[in-house]
């Protein structure tokens, strides 16, 4: 039932990877994007903070599928962006990068805002007694106890950019999705087969990040 | 405006405010600037390429509306399926049997976990010839419809769960001493409340389920809005212009149901009526499409 697996025809593995890689170098873009985002939001500033608040509901609302889409036909094909990527391979890949970290830099924002309110306001004005700035304010007093806070919500962002890297597979980069989609076309005798492999992949990205990060949530939070 | 994080400007702090203001804009219009030129390059901001929809009804009586209609009938569709089922799903994990309880949780986190990318390609294949032969016009509609389905059951039934358990605990204790049973305090007793507490989350899990139609277009060929890009853009080769259009469609159509969702959990805090249990759009754990979640597509 399985033997589609030892044909060598599949490169189950090698899908994976890219999944992985997708997702990590998209987790670290969308970190700091997202807190970029989030310093605009609580800014003193009330351009920054009209910007963040625009960017966040625009970008929210609007499919995932669509900007990735959208950077592969518009920024690649029509304007001929391709972030430096030599080959269809490289361009695919960095420009589904670059659709994730926009999308998912926006829940994580919105992660981190909550966990800023989370932060007592007594530490807050006890900082700007001593003399501290905005900036100082936010990265030395407040973001490091919301990072602490929000660890639990930033896995369940990390799960969702996980899944969907998935989307990636519209714009033709060689990830599982795509792969399962031409496994499917050619092993359609063996369609519930093909599916297990791959649920049974991501049940085994997914499930242990949470577990992890669950238990990261509990040893780092912030006792009140 | 005065926050946690800084007093209310003073003079010098203005001035200081204003300064940020105007790098902020040198920079936003640098960066503005270098797209549309390169946009004006490539001939995307001629005339021709925006004004047909305005002037062309035909771009919206033939691709844009029914593009959009399909998007809200399979979003509908999926949200009516999805909900009772969802909730059956949510009381089976809060069940007294242990084994329904470990049974239902399986499915429950299992459907959570697999993208729903993943579950719309398998339904395609499994409504193929070979297997049910769902006729080939509206399988990628049946087939979005059932990834949707599947994904989605499995996270309203941890948004009823979480409903049920914000309730107070008196309330079912007070339906015990009564003397209902089982399923009326739950019918009679706890869901009502439950239905009302997440409503908003539900709502705003309409979005996500909104967004995630437009997996089906760009690879089970669903004749839904996003897909139109390539028909109009074969028609008028205006790429750009028509990616805007549809995004606007989508912002507007989602930012008015998000809009929806707050102003019901604003109001469903301030009633008094209620046990004050409320689950915000926030308390849904997938933002994202499969954006499951804090990010869902």
């Amino acid at each position: 039932m399985f033997d589609f697996l030892d044909s060598g025809q599949y490169d189950v593995l090698g899908a994976f990877w890219v999944t992985v890689q997708l997702t990590l170098y998209s987790a670290v873009g969308s970190l700091i994007w997202g807190t970029v985002l989030a310093g605009m939001r609580v800014s003193p500033v009330p351009l920054l903070r009209g910007f963040g608040t625009a960017y966040v509901n625009l970008v929210r609302n609007t499919p995932l599928t669509l900007l990735i889409i959208g950077c592969s036909l518009g920024l690649s094909q029509t304007l001929g962006i391709n972030l430096g990527g030599e080959t269809f391979k490289e361009t695919g890949f960095r420009l589904a990068v670059l659709g994730l970290v926009a999308y998912t830099g926006t829940f994580v924002c919105e992660a981190l805002r909550s966990g800023i309110n989370t932060v007592p306001v007594g530490q807050a004005e006890a900082a700007r007694a001593l003399g501290l700035s905005f900036f100082q304010v936010l990265t030395l007093i407040v973001l490091p106890q919301a990072f602490r806070a929000v660890v639990a919500p930033l896995a369940n962002v990390l799960i969702a950019l996980t899944k969907n890297t998935t989307v990636a597979a519209t714009i033709g980069v060689a990830e599982a999705a795509l792969l399962m989609k031409e496994m499917l076309e050619n092993e359609a005798q063996a369609v519930f087969a093909v599916f297990a492999v791959f649920a049974l992949g991501f049940v085994l990205l997914t499930l242990p990040t949470g577990l992890l990060l669950g238990w990261v949530a509990k040893r780092v939070a912030v006792k009140r | 405006m005065s926050s946690v994080l800084y007093d209310t400007p003073g003079p010098k702090a203005k001035v200081r405010n204003w300064i940020y203001s105007g790098i902020f804009v040198v920079l936003f219009g640098l960066v503005l600037w270098w797209a549309l030129s390169l946009m004006g390059e490539k001939g995307q901001l001629d005339a021709d390429k925006w004004t047909p929809f305005v002037t062309d009804g035909q771009i919206w009586t033939t691709y844009l509306i029914p593009g959009l209609m399909e998007t809200l009938k399979a979003g509908a569709l999926a949200m009516v399926i999805a909900l009772p089922l969802g909730a059956a799903l949510g009381i089976g994990r809060l069940s007294d049997h242990a084994g329904v309880r470990a049974a239902v949780g399986a499915w429950v986190e299992f459907f959570r976990a697999i993208p729903v990318l993943m579950l719309m390609l398998f339904s395609n294949a499994l409504y193929a010839p070979q297997l049910m032969d769902v006729p080939s016009d509206t399988r990628p509609f049946w087939a979005v419809v059932t990834g949707l389905v599947l994904y989605n059951s499995a996270v309203i039934a941890e948004i009823v769960r979480a409903g049920v358990l914000s309730l107070p605990k008196g309330q079912a204790e007070a339906a015990k001493a009564i003397g209902l049973r089982k399923g009326q305090t739950m019918t009679h007793v706890l869901l009502p409340q439950a239905v009302t507490a997440m409503l908003p989350a539900l709502v705003s899990q309409l979005v996500v389920i909104l967004k995630d139609t437009a997996l089906g277009g760009a690879l089970l060929g669903f004749a839904e809005l996003l897909s139109m890009n390539r028909q109009i853009a074969a028609n008028y080769s205006n790429t750009i212009a028509t990616m805007f259009v549809i995004a606007l469609i989508y912002i507007v159509v989602n930012f008015a149901l998000t809009t929806l969702a707050s102003w019901l959990e604003k109001r469903l805090r301030a009633s008094k009526k209620s046990t004050g249990a409320v689950l915000g759009a926030e308390e849904v754990d997938d933002p994202v499409p499969g954006a499951n979640t804090a990010a869902g597509a």
